[in-house]
């Protein structure tokens, strides 16, 4: 109730009057004489917004009156109410109680994070769970190990069944496979939904499809509804229509949607507009032991000079500001870090053109992003848009890097290369020793 | 190393005889991207080179399916990679050769079962391999960048990760592995062992496939770009999404810290992404 705007004329009609007697006591009451200013915008008798030209804008620093457009000003000097309403989280938060059915989804949670194509097939989930308003599914969601996401309800999610144990860690789609079975039987979900993306939903979904005998749709990016079949529901699985990738990527096959769907990235439009409960559900029964055939031996060192750039997990970039380069080669050495450069390294003769990230070199996807005396110009910056963590280390606080960075240490960088190969190397020999007496 | 087609049909009768890991590569006609000719199909054709590169197998090759001028124009692209005979299981055209390809395989039992990820016709799901899998009961690893070494009833194999890694996997074998485009690249096709090379044909009846037969198939068409959701409520929103530089937002900044310091909070972030190795 607090956030409706109650009018009251007859004091509006004082507030606009300085001559009534009341006048000040109006406005204060109506919180506008803190600002020093009459208001500028008020609402008319007839109920038309009136404005007052003179009211407009503030005294700037220098004596002159200055007028912010943007709203800015005035949002931060804006009533209390106001202010508290633009803060509160708007989106509709979401409960359902008894499902109609379920769509059940697995994403990749590579890096223990939700991928962008997980979010799309999360929102094409709830395309197939939301299509019936009367008769609302809910999207089951199946993480395997642990995960780094605590919004998962904001994507979409109403159940949740995190799996977790050593029997999932690593490459083992066969003790994946049997979870899935586990919760095929358990919900009997309408439709599958898994991201086809390589290792990652595009093996296991395609392993449950063989198993469960369904004949999935695979490389899906559009789902639509058939309106020569949705004349009677349109919420059934009969009334959907997809349309797939086939043939290495030169086809488009449309067919209706079956149970198990494979979809592409940017499938769907992920979930923002509201939130879900993605509340916690456990199996009933546990889960049969599995006979692994394929054992995970464990990650090979791969020499991180023969990665790709625009590829590699984790790079460490360097810029003007490195003066110390035999001790950014040994750090890079040492963390087993890709090496990047930007352009005025490049151009300077330190590094070789392959290494340049940026808008003119190489655009970079990696998870760590280290810019070491990198100022951020704004092709570089434009190269490591898609890099997930960023930390910069930088002389200057006040430069782009910095403000871009999810982590900026100032100072100097030789400095901190060296602590940081320091305690790089204390961690390996721990590990090792730890690994020898194992 | 001349030896003729019936020396390799010798060898198939005895497949775990001599310590020899008897390896069967399936292939399929591959389609230009470009041009949309017959050729060999490029997945395919890098399950063949990893089947050469092990040292002391002899693959077969395998293929089912519809047989024609263009088909025979591609499959001889195989033979041109060292082979002299391809052994054919001849379907009608539009028939699923899931059953054919069980059955021969049962039939032959292989140790380990090579092929591409998936096919670059018809439906291309690549679900083959893993329908094989299923119906046979074997193990499958997919996307392989080398195969180690068999022995022992077990194979050794490097899966190719995306992001340039790898890991190692060890399968009971019989298995089968497919690959993808982080495998080796295939090597070039002689044309004379290509032409002299003969096909030995497998009768097995064809099964149509009256699902795909249904569906509508047309070429891909562009997908439409995603345009980028501007949720703003104000002017001012909108101009600063439409020309923003890309800002952090909410960045944690070390000032006045010591190099040992600043150093700590960026090992410390580096072990939870989980990038020190």
């Amino acid at each position: 109730m607090k956030d409706d705007l109650r009018r009251d004329p007859r004091k509006e009609w004082i507030a606009r009057n300085r001559l009534h007697p009341d006048h000040q006591r109006v406005l204060a009451e109506l919180g506008q004489l803190e600002r020093g200013a009459a208001s500028a915008e008020w609402l008319g008798p007839n109920g038309l917004t009136r404005r007052d030209p003179h009211a407009v804008g503030f005294i700037g620093p220098n004596g002159l009156k200055r007028i912010d457009r943007s709203g800015a000003q005035q949002a931060a000097t804006a009533s209390d109410t106001r202010q508290r309403g633009a803060a509160v989280d708007t989106r509709q938060s979401i409960n359902i109680e008894t499902p109609a059915f379920v769509v059940a989804v697995v994403p990749d949670m590579s890096g223990g994070r939700l991928s962008s194509q997980d979010r799309d097939v999360l929102g094409l989930a709830r395309q197939l769970a939301d299509a019936d308003p009367a008769r609302p599914g809910a999207v089951l969601a199946v993480l395997f190990g642990e995960h780094k996401e605590d919004s998962l309800g904001e994507a979409g999610i109403d159940r949740l069944l995190h799996l977790e144990g050593d029997e999932f860690a690593g490459y083992a789609p066969e003790a994946r496979l049997a979870a899935l079975m586990a919760v095929e039987r358990e919900w009997a979900p309408r439709h599958w939904l898994l991201p086809d993306s390589a290792l990652g939903g595009a093996d296991l979904g395609r392993r449950l499809a063989a198993r469960i005998g369904e004949r999935p749709a695979t490389g899906v990016w559009q789902l639509n509804v058939n309106e020569s079949a949705a004349t009677g529901n349109a919420g059934s699985s009969q009334g959907w229509q997809c349309l797939a990738r086939g043939a290495a990527g030169t086809r488009d096959i449309l067919r209706p949607l079956p149970r198990v769907v494979l979809a592409l990235a940017e499938c769907a439009e992920p979930v923002y507009e509201t939130r879900h409960a993605a509340r916690r559900v456990e199996l009933s029964e546990a889960l049969p032991e599995t006979l692994g055939r394929i054992t995970d031996m464990g990650a090979v060192a791969v020499d991180p000079a023969g990665v790709a750039l625009a590829e590699a997990e984790f790079i460490l970039s360097a810029g003007n500001g490195v003066k110390d380069w035999e001790g950014y080669h040994r750090a890079a050495e040492v963390l087993q870090a890709t090496k990047g450069a930007s352009r005025v390294a490049v151009d300077d003769g330190f590094m070789p053109r392959d290494r340049q990230v940026g808008a003119t070199g190489t655009w970079v996807t990696a998870r760590v992003y280290v810019a070491v005396g990198i100022s951020g110009a704004i092709q570089h910056l434009q190269g490591i848009q898609n890099c997930d963590k960023v930390v910069a280390i930088n002389f200057d606080g006040g430069c782009d890097m910095v403000k871009r960075a999810d982590l900026a240490v100032l100072g100097d960088s030789s400095q901190i290369l060296d602590a940081l190969v320091a305690l790089v190397e204390r961690y390996r020999q721990q590990q090792q020793e730890s690994r020898d007496a194992a | 190393m001349p030896h003729d087609a019936n020396s390799q049909t010798s060898a198939r009768a005895q497949p775990h005889g001599g310590g020899q890991p008897s390896v069967a590569v399936l292939i399929s006609m591959g389609r230009h991207p470009l041009t949309g000719r017959a050729r060999r199909a490029d997945q395919d054709a890098r399950a063949v080179e990893m089947a050469l590169s092990l040292s002391d197998a002899r693959p077969r090759l395998l293929h089912a399916g519809h047989f024609d001028q263009d088909s025979e124009a591609a499959l001889r692209g195989y033979l041109g990679m060292g082979f002299d005979a391809l052994e054919l299981i001849e379907q009608e055209s539009g028939a699923d050769v899931i059953a054919a390809l069980s059955d021969r395989l049962r039939e032959t039992a292989p140790q380990l079962v090579l092929t591409g990820a998936r096919a670059e016709n018809g439906e291309g799901s690549g679900l083959l391999p893993y329908l094989l899998a299923d119906a046979l009961g074997w193990p499958i690893v997919t996307s392989l960048a080398s195969i180690e070494r068999i022995e022992r009833g077990e194979a050794t194999l490097l899966q190719a990760l995306p992001r340039g890694q790898r890991r190692r996997l060890r399968v009971r074998l019989p298995a089968i592995v497919t690959v993808d485009s982080s495998a080796p690249a295939a090597r070039q096709s002689a044309f004379g062992p290509a032409r002299r090379g003969v096909f030995e044909r497998v009768a097995h009846a064809s099964v149509q496939d009256a699902a795909f037969a249904k569906w509508d198939v047309q070429p891909a068409r562009k997908r439409p770009k995603r345009l980028k959701i501007v949720k703003a409520t104000s002017a001012r929103d909108r101009f600063k999404a439409a020309a923003a530089k890309a800002e952090g937002g909410g960045g944690q900044i070390l000032a006045d810290v010591t190099p040992e310091q600043g150093a700590e909070a960026i090992f410390k972030l580096l072990q939870e992404e989980g990038v020190l190795r």
